[in-house]
């Protein structure tokens, strides 16, 4: 079973996109789309992708819904810290956090949070420290955004992957 | 035009709040790519359109087609997903990159190699 | 009446998107260093394709949505590659 389909997760969401792009339900359709999505994922194996379980789905709806609420809500603060600042200089910055996720897959989902969200940027991170570098548009102060990050995204991914 | 007739006004108020809602948020975000002093400050602008702005006008036009047709029109939802998942990757390497050329001319304003110690926050760049 | 509307605010929000597009061309041309460049066209490449999506709505045409998931596509790989030119590459600017 494995060995037929080796990422079962990966192979559906092909599916669902051949389905998407066609919208079409029809037989063919999907009988071609699975084909597609079995085979890609053959491909996907001699790329040697770190394998990682999901655990916790209960733990990932509260994070997905954690991140919309948040890109919504810095999505306000960067337009009106947009449209300010030509009356007061915006006072943004470069936050080291010190993070101990180490699981590739967990690192890429966290730099995708914190990138998609208006406000922070995911810069650098050193794998043998640990140590992460983001830049903040609007900076209060950054022991604040390191306890953010570190109690809302951080906690939660790794109770997903690890 | 003719089309756009068949709209009811219970879609076609909505269509546009979600249009003119879309369009503004993604003209302030390039506003933003203009006003702001530095590079790093400028990363953030981009992802304005491209998180609200695209969610929005997609939606709009997944309402109108939908409604248009009379049948339901997920095509939009492609391009959702992929502007989602690929603007921070993209972004995310910009950042990288910039912060590579900055070291190697030895701009004072970034950063070194952060080594382990406290929240940094002298480095206030503007 | 309900008609007019509809098209008075997708020529709004048309013209919105092409000012935004023009705000994203002035730091292309304009940029100081090659990153801001390639940021304004990666901001350029995404207020398009959203232009295509209003076009669509306006012609109830979806050969646009085909072209502003190209767009999507594309302009991505288009910019990652200059991204990690930036990191190996011999700038001349």
């Amino acid at each position: 079973m494995r060995y037929w389909f080796p990422y079962p997760l990966l192979s559906l969401a092909l599916l669902m996109l051949w389905l998407l792009i066609n919208q079409s339900l029809s037989p063919g359709q999907v009988v071609l789309g699975s084909v597609l999505g079995v085979v890609l994922a053959w491909i996907m194996v001699n790329l040697q992708p770190d394998k990682t379980r999901l655990k916790n789905y209960g733990v990932i709806a509260v994070l997905a819904g954690h991140v919309a609420a948040d890109i919504v809500r810095s999505n306000i603060a960067v337009m009106s810290a947009i449209l300010r600042a030509g009356k007061r200089p915006i006072n943004s910055g470069f936050v080291t956090i010190d993070i101990s996720l180490r699981d590739e897959n967990a690192l890429a989902v966290l730099a995708c949070i914190l990138t998609a969200t208006p406000g922070t940027a995911w810069l650098e991170f050193d794998r043998q420290t640990g140590v992460l570098m983001i830049h903040v548009l609007d900076l209060e102060n950054g022991a604040a955004w390191s306890e953010l990050v570190r109690n809302r995204y951080e906690a939660p991914l790794k109770e997903i992957f690890e | 035009m003719s089309h756009l007739t068949d709209l009811p006004t219970w879609v076609a108020i909505p269509v546009c709040i979600l249009l003119l809602l879309g369009s503004t948020i993604t003209l302030i975000g390039s506003i933003g790519l203009i006003r702001l002093k530095t590079f790093y400050g400028r990363l953030h602008a981009p992802t304005l359109g491209a998180s609200a702005g695209t969610v929005l006008i997609c939606t709009a036009s997944m309402i109108t087609f939908a409604v248009l047709q009379n049948r339901w029109i997920l095509h939009e939802v492609l391009i959702i997903v992929f502007v989602i998942l690929t603007t921070p990757v993209t972004l995310m390497l910009l950042g990288q990159s910039a912060l590579y050329r900055d070291r190697i001319e030895g701009k004072n304003d970034v950063p070194r190699k952060a080594a382990g110690e406290q929240p940094d926050t002298t480095g206030m760049d503007i | 009446m309900n008609e007019l509307f509809i098209i008075w605010s997708i020529l709004a929000s048309q013209i919105l998107l092409g000012l935004a597009m023009g705000c994203a061309l002035f730091r292309m041309v304009r940029g100081p260093r090659a990153q801001d460049r390639i940021l304004g066209l990666d901001a350029l490449y995404i207020i398009a394709m959203l232009l295509l999506l209003t076009f669509g709505i306006r012609t109830a045409n979806s050969i646009y949505f085909e072209a502003a998931l190209i767009i999507a596509i594309l302009g991505f790989v288009s910019s990652i590659a200059f991204a990690k030119f930036l990191m190996r590459g011999e700038v001349i600017e």
